[in-house]
């Protein structure tokens, strides 16, 4: 049961004012209570990918080493690994390096393929033997060394590889863009 | 009717509101500029409309975000012109909001009281952009994935947060799902519900200010309805007839013939895939300006970036937030002209700029650098060659560089119009192969790309088969024989077994030449011999004769029906290459002959040969030990340390036999083409 309202007290009355300054302090309180639980959750849930990591940092079967002659030219490959995209997990490509073996050599050098300065996908120019990122013009030798100027912050990104029974295994990795040193995004 | 608006009256005070609504006061009269601020919110409406039906059908996830664009683009009654406003629409409001903003600037309706409008306005703005560049990711093609790919490495430059910041809105470390969800929140929630709330608080404002209008008004006072609606319908018309003629510009181009795929509305680029090379990665055209301005920072290092991306832009935002103030100085509002048209002017150069980079090839004539090439050819870049062949001579050098970076710039956009060239192949056969009758798998369109003979066998033949094979189609007349064709040291293997590739292998005249046996061993071995010297005495129809059966073993489907016809040739064809005398000599066909001399001409060309053959050139039924120099691609049958996997070695077996899903238009026209294209490739041998 409502109770009928109080008289209205004079300016002044303490006790008025103590009630006054209580129930706003209560209605406050209370109102900041039930706004901050849903948006305390929804913010806990919306900063989640925080926590995530990625996979990537495996050494992951690339190509047989038949497959890239040793004359120095690059050759691009697919990373293809299972990968996990939230809730599906597949086969799949996830990236795509160059890889390329100078004359004489068995060991592979291989490079990211992605751009170092913006995250584009790095294209190989056959006529001048560089590399050519497709967006912002930056270029690079065809051992990944940056050629200046250009926007890019450094070269491109080597990745380490190795050679077990004939296959070719790197270790792929995502860099962040931007930035003059090889940062791995964990 | 009176009597139910009364109780509504009574109840709500509706007609007051619509009076304040429509009667307020226009002084000076209606008149056009003051147009913009209204289509803004017609551009707005149409987005929210069509932004619902949109959402009726799409379902963003990396599986399923293409392929329900695609649905609604192709198989959805009126998708394409629902899709194509929305497209087209999203551009039309940031031309508008431009002239919205010069207009406030120029006339000085930024000025007191009406500064936080203004900020409000500016707040809007950035929603709006921020909506299209949300909005270009959600298709999931190619396009929007590159693009986003770059807008969201570079909010990882933010010092100290941005790479959480990054993770944040990506939605993890690496793109997916959760980029998808999380930009189609954005996109279709947060960003539209602040954009409402910031504009009802912009519109609530403008009405307490009222329009700012030039002293004295030259024309009577009006009130809003009807004579300025009027006007803004009118505008809002002219902004839809645009926003509809773009979405049916191809009925004017001239771009649509039979047969051939139009696109009508927003066009749909490939499905995302981080592993195919993407050149044609472009943002809106209506951000190229901040694209073009990225690269200015040659040399700059990490700085570059940031201040490209980061601290210039919203060093710019934030003039233009200060401009209230800055207009309260003297000379501040003439400074704000000044700025703004400067700011717009440096806006429309870069943007021209991206565009010239890119499309210079297209009015650039080629012919100008005819006698360049071969010099850049020997040269190149190489300071110390450039130097001995100039014979140090400075002012050659200098013009020699000058002539060759203009070729490198030339050849740059050649590059770049052939990768949107390529991408649009890509995207057309996307969409050809998910209208086709296995529709799209439950792992995504892009699953129908990486099994698609058509798209993936010039790949695999780019990489494994062109360092020694070419696949040239036949010369058009006239034109000369491509220079790859000397360079090659085995066949070119375009149509590889069909009637004019086997006529040409059986000519005296080719057999020995560039797209046959002239770059191998085979050049002087005994089939050269025995096509010179006792295939040549014989009659022509007898060499026709077992050019078609040999053929008809491949069982081409381009070549099906004219199988069927010449069945009768074929038949005697047979019994001639099964003489002991002729063909049987060496090869084995069918059940004559044996194995060991010479390659296997039963099932010739047909799929499970062309896998044998490309799997182990030396098995029994090939080459063997005269096999010259091609090595087996998947030597060991139980897969392991092959160089190609069966799947590869399968589709570039189909990709060699022309067999890959044909959308049925093309399955009429593709049959009675191969007799002539036959006589045609034999000619140009000639």
């Amino acid at each position: 049961m409502a109770k009928p309202p109080k008289p209205a007290v004079k300016p002044g009355d303490d006790a008025q004012e103590r009630r006054n300054f209580f129930t706003k302090v209560a209605a406050v309180v209370i109102g900041g209570f039930v706004a901050l639980v849903p948006a305390a959750t929804g913010l806990a849930v919306f900063l989640d990918p925080l926590r995530k990591k990625s996979k990537a940092g495996e050494m992951l079967p690339i190509a047989p080493l038949g497959v890239v002659p040793d004359d120095g030219i690059p050759r691009q490959f697919a990373v293809v690994t299972e990968h996990v995209d939230a809730w599906t997990q597949s086969k799949q490509p996830i990236g795509a390096v160059y890889i390329r073996r100078l004359p004489g050599q068995e060991q592979p050098e291989c490079l990211s393929a992605t751009c170092p300065h913006a995250g584009c996908f790095v294209a190989y120019d056959q006529p001048t033997d560089t590399f050519k990122c497709p967006c912002h013009n930056s270029s690079f030798a065809v051992d990944g060394a940056i050629i200046e100027p250009s926007p890019s912050p450094r070269a491109m990104d080597s990745l380490e590889s190795e050679i077990v029974d004939g296959e070719i295994l790197v270790k792929y990795e995502n860099f962040y863009t931007g930035k003059a040193e090889k940062i791995v995004k964990l | 009717m009176k009597a139910l608006v009364d109780w509504l009256d009574s109840r709500t005070g509706i007609r007051d509101l619509m009076h304040e609504a429509l009667y307020e006061r226009i002084p000076g009269g209606a008149r056009w500029r003051y147009v913009w601020g209204s289509t803004l919110v017609f551009a707005f409406f149409v987005q929210v409309i069509t932004g619902f039906a949109l959402w009726m059908y799409y379902s963003p996830s990396a599986q399923t975000a293409w392929e329900s664009v695609y649905y609604i683009q192709y198989q959805t009654a009126g998708g394409w012109l629902l899709r194509g406003i929305h497209h087209f629409m999203a551009q039309a409001m940031v031309v508008l909001l431009a002239l919205h903003l010069m207009q406030v600037i120029i006339d000085g309706a930024y000025r007191a009281p009406r500064e936080v409008n203004f900020w409000l306005g500016l707040i809007l703005m950035q929603i709006v952009l921020g909506l299209s560049l949300t909005g270009y990711l959600l298709p999931w093609d190619q396009k929007g994935y590159w693009a986003t790919r770059v807008a969201t490495n570079l909010i990882g430059v933010v010092p100290l947060v941005g790479p959480a910041l990054q993770q944040i809105v990506v939605g993890g470390a690496d793109y997916g799902h959760h980029t998808l969800t999380r930009f189609f929140a954005l996109h279709a929630g947060i960003l539209p519900a602040s954009l409402v709330g910031f504009l009802v608080l912009h519109i609530a404002l403008f009405r307490k200010h009222g329009i700012r209008y030039k002293l004295p008004p030259k024309f009577a006072d009006t009130s809003f309805w009807p004579d300025q609606v009027l006007k803004d319908a009118v505008a809002c018309l002219a902004v839809l007839a645009v926003v509809l003629f773009l979405c049916i510009r191809p009925m004017f181009s001239g771009e649509v013939e039979p047969g051939v795929p139009v696109t009508w509305g927003a066009e749909l680029g490939a499905p995302a895939d981080p592993s195919n090379q993407y050149s044609a990665a472009r943002p809106e055209w209506y951000f190229l300006f901040l694209f073009q301005f990225l690269k200015l920072f040659e040399g700059w290092g990490e700085s570059g970036e940031l201040l490209g991306a980061i601290v210039v832009p919203g060093a710019v935002m934030g003039l233009l937030f200060l401009m209230p103030l800055i207009g309260k100085w003297n000379l501040g509002h003439r400074f704000n002209i000044g700025l703004i048209v400067i700011l717009l002017a440096g806006v429309g150069y870069l943007t021209f700029a991206a565009i010239n980079e890119d499309y210079q090839a297209n009015w650039t004539d080629r012919g100008q650098f005819a006698e360049l090439i071969p010099v850049i050819e020997e040269l190149g870049n190489d300071p110390e060659k450039i130097n001995s062949h100039f014979a140090g001579d400075a002012a050659k050098i200098a013009e020699y560089r000058e002539q060759y970076k203009a070729y490198e710039h030339y050849r740059k956009s050649d590059e770049y119009l052939k990768a949107v060239e390529a991408a649009e192949v890509e995207s057309h056969r996307a969409i050809e192969l998910a209208s086709g009758p296995q529709m799209i798998p439950p792992t995504g369109a892009v699953t129908l790309l990486r099994n698609d003979p058509f798209i993936q066998g010039p790949r695999l033949f780019a990489q494994h088969c062109a360092s020694c094979h070419t696949h040239l189609p036949p010369p058009v007349a006239g034109a000369e024989p491509s220079p790859l064709l000397a360079k090659a040291s085995a066949p070119n293997l375009y149509g590889f077994a069909d009637r004019a590739w086997l006529t040409g292998f059986l000519s005296p005249d080719h057999i020995a030449g560039p797209n046959f046996f002239g770059g191998t061993a085979h050049a002087e071995g005994e089939m050269v011999g025995y096509v010179k010297d006792t295939l040549s005495g014989w009659e022509a129809d007898d060499v026709r004769k077992v050019v078609l059966a040999l053929s008809a073993e491949a069982k081409l489907p381009a070549q099906a029906a004219a199988d069927a016809k010449d069945a009768a040739e074929i038949e005697a064809g047979r019994a001639l290459i099964a003489n002991e005398e002729n063909c049987t000599m060496c090869h084995k066909f069918g059940e004559t002959g044996e194995l060991g001399a010479a390659p296997d001409l039963t099932g010739y060309g047909t799929r499970e040969w062309l896998i044998g053959m490309i799997s182990n050139p030396m098995h029994e039924r090939f080459y063997r030990d005269a096999n010259d120099r091609m090595p087996a691609f998947a030597e060991n049958e139980n897969g392991e340390g092959n160089l190609l996997d069966a799947k590869s070695i399968g589709l570039l077996a189909d990709w060699l036999r022309g067999e890959w899903m044909r959308p049925s238009h093309e399955q009429v026209a593709a049959e009675p083409a191969a007799e002539p294209a036959a006589e045609q490739a034999s000619s140009a041998e000639k």
